[in-house]
């Protein structure tokens, strides 16, 4: 069971460092299982700082604790995700704020570029393993983004659907590099194997990604709202 | 280059002058070409034979395509039973290099006038060795107007004079047409043909036939004057449709016997495309049953199953064919839907873009079938990914697994999994599939497909 997350960030999931991680679910069980799977400290260095299960709650846990990653689900009473991410704001904006991580069951193309496009850093489902969700955690903590082959997808087909775009909006294109990592993301390749295949170093891969992430949400205005409108998912 | 089994003669397409003949030749008797040009214009002072001859070999050889294009590597020449690098061979060539840019202006006039598009199309092919031609060409074309000069005058000394305006006319017209013949094989060849090309052969080809008849009938009327026309007309189509007849059944029999092979090859490929589909489908239910066989219940399900699917398969009416969903990302989401009911393992699929179904797109989208239940009965019990993706008129689709992974090489020849239902499917198809390790264990199928044209 990989989602595509498995990297070399796990090396850095010794005990030396401990990343502070709030939950949000709604259903208990599935909180206790993650914290079960991920919150031994000592083995997996992540430490479970608070849970929370609506939206009410989670921006209060968040604004609290200050945790360094929030796993958060997509669909929670009270506005969802993206109204926890949106009444966050202020706390993600200095480098070293609060980074989310949507953690769903649902990978429909509504809710993945809706929380990205609220800010979050990565998106991940809920059928990704212990082992893969805590590098997961550890590289979104670094600042690196995380993504899933089907996240890859939306994003590629978004873009995909712009092939003729204004010169002044270079910015918001995705390079050629970028596209193949996001294409072998898609298929299904850990970040590691993308280092490989490509001949460049995990570090470089992740850049990447994060500079689609960058770019994913600087194109608000352009290509993903055309795109969003098209498939009327706004 | 290795030694072909047996040589043949070709006229070469390349590094030619006029028609290639003098090259060819050379090239099949292992003899420097500036030996078999000196040849030929020796002969040319001998009356003209060398022009005949030449013409001769021009209008019989074929042009060949044995010899590597131009640009794809250093060309060879068999010289004394080995080969040799063609430039040390052919004569001339720093005379080439330097040729001033007039000549070169006049010589390619001169091409567009009497070659018509070649001289074009063979620049765009040539592009990279600019060896060809120059003031050997200039020279070549030259020598070929004295020679057609002096055989004029040879003509005009034994027979009567009033026939030399007639024949000059009917060989204008042949030879506009064989050039056109000639060009259209070596642009088949070599991939330049082009809409506005075509118009342009084919006033040629007329230009060429209305000389033809013109010549023709000048003749006739300087042989015995305007009445005895008609009456030679006449007599001519009568010989023609006596031809006709004697040749017709063996050109309608020749006609025929294309046919049949055809339908033949059409019937080899669906029998195969048959083959592939009970292989997919009957042939692993079977072992399905087999893996299932104590339990009964189970047995019956998928038995039946597939009973109803065959049938559907075999005798469905053309109607039933276009009420399935018509959208690669529809009819891909359900083949993967259907293999993940019928062997429990998860199928991840990432779809990127959408198109039309054609048959094309219908046979790559059996053989990511064949490659999703490959890797979910293989493939460790992970989930499956499939990625499909078009980009422009491309399809591809990616099935990987993380599976212990296999040598497509190391499987024996009677499994016909891999082999026929994905390569080979592809293959029939106009795709390609390329089966691989992926970079941390696992497998990995790559298809690609290009979509016909709508």
């Amino acid at each position: 069971m990989t989602d595509a997350v498995s990297g070399a960030a796990g090396t850095g999931a010794g005990p030396e460092r401990v990343a502070r991680v709030v939950l949000v679910d709604d259903h208990r069980m599935f909180r206790t299982g993650v914290r079960a799977e991920i919150g031994r400290t000592e083995l997996t260095g992540i430490d479970v700082v608070g849970e929370a299960d609506d939206v009410e709650s989670a921006v209060q846990v968040v604004a609290e604790t200050r945790p360094d990653v929030v796993l958060l689900d997509v669909h929670l009473p009270g506005g969802g995700g993206v109204e926890v991410l949106r009444r966050s704001a202020p706390l993600m904006s200095d480098p070293n704020g609060v980074r989310f991580l949507a953690l769903s069951v649902s990978d429909a193309a509504e809710d993945v570029i809706g929380v990205i496009r609220g800010g979050a850093r990565g998106y991940v489902t809920k059928t990704i393993t212990g082992t893969d969700l805590v590098n997961a955690i550890f590289r979104i903590s670094d600042g690196d983004a995380v993504f899933s082959p089907r996240l890859a997808g939306f994003v590629l087909d978004a873009f995909a659907a712009t092939d003729t775009p204004p010169v002044d909006e270079d910015l918001d294109r995705l390079t050629q590099r970028e596209r193949e990592v996001l294409r072998l993301i898609a298929r299904g390749y850990a970040y590691k194997e993308i280092a490989k295949q490509l001949f460049i170093s995990v570090k470089t891969v992740e850049s990447h990604v994060s500079a689609v992430l960058r770019k994913l949400q600087l194109s608000n205005r352009h290509e993903l709202t055309r795109w969003a409108t098209a498939r009327r998912l706004v | 280059m290795a030694s072909p089994p047996y040589r043949r003669l070709y006229r070469s397409p390349h590094g030619r002058m006029l028609g290639g003949v003098a090259h060819g030749l050379a090239l099949h008797l292992g003899l420097p070409v500036t030996w078999v040009r000196v040849a030929f214009v020796l002969l040319f002072f001998a009356q003209g034979i060398g022009v005949l001859l030449y013409a001769a070999f021009w209008f019989v050889v074929p042009i060949g395509i044995g010899e590597p294009a131009p640009g794809a590597g250093p060309r060879w020449a068999y010289v004394n039973g080995g080969f040799v690098p063609a430039d040390a061979v052919v004569g001339g060539a720093e005379l080439r290099k330097g040729r001033p840019r007039r000549i070169g202006r006049l010589r390619e006039l001169l091409q567009r006038t009497f070659h018509g598009e070649t001289a074009v199309a063979g620049e765009a092919v040539t592009d990279s060795r600019p060896a060809k031609g120059g003031l050997g060409q200039l020279l070549a074309l030259l020598l070929l107007v004295v020679g057609i000069m002096a055989l004029l005058s040879a003509l005009h000394i034994q027979t009567a004079k009033p026939y030399m305006w007639p024949l000059l006319t009917v060989g204008v017209g042949v030879a506009l047409v064989w050039r056109q013949a000639d060009d259209s094989r070596w642009q088949r060849w070599f991939g330049l043909e082009e809409g506005t090309k075509r118009r342009a052969a084919y006033t040629r080809v007329g230009a060429g036939v209305l000389l033809v008849v013109a010549g023709t009938v000048g003749f006739l009327i300087l042989q015995g004057g305007d009445s005895t026309v008609s009456s030679v007309i006449e007599a001519a189509l009568a010989v023609l449709a006596g031809v006709l007849v004697l040749v017709g059944p063996y050109a309608l029999r020749m006609w025929q016997d294309l046919g049949t092979e055809r339908t033949a090859r059409i019937r080899a490929q669906e029998r195969a495309e048959i083959a592939a589909h009970v292989h997919d489908s009957v042939l692993h239910t079977l072992t399905l049953i087999q893996r299932n066989a104590d339990d009964a219940k189970e047995v019956l399900r998928l038995a039946r199953a597939q009973e109803r699917e065959l049938r559907l398969w075999l005798y469905r009416p053309e109607a039933a064919a276009e009420a399935a969903p018509d959208t690669l990302a529809e009819r891909i989401r359900s083949v993967v839907a259907e293999v993940e009911d019928l062997h429990g393992v998860a199928v991840e699929l990432v779809c990127v873009g959408d198109c039309p179904m054609d048959d094309r797109i219908a046979a790559q989208i059996q053989a990511a079938r064949e490659a999703t239940v490959n890797a979910a009965k293989y493939g460790g019990g992970g989930p499956v990914q499939v990625y499909a993706e078009v980009e422009g008129r491309t399809v591809s689709v990616f099935v990987r697994d993380h599976g212990p992974g296999f040598d497509p090489d190391s499987v024996p020849e009677d499994r016909m999994g891999v082999r026929e239902s994905i390569i080979g499917r592809m293959k029939r198809n106009g795709g390609t599939a390329r089966v691989r390790p992926a970079p941390d264990g696992g497998t990995e199928v790559e298809l690609e497909m290009e979509r016909a044209h709508d």
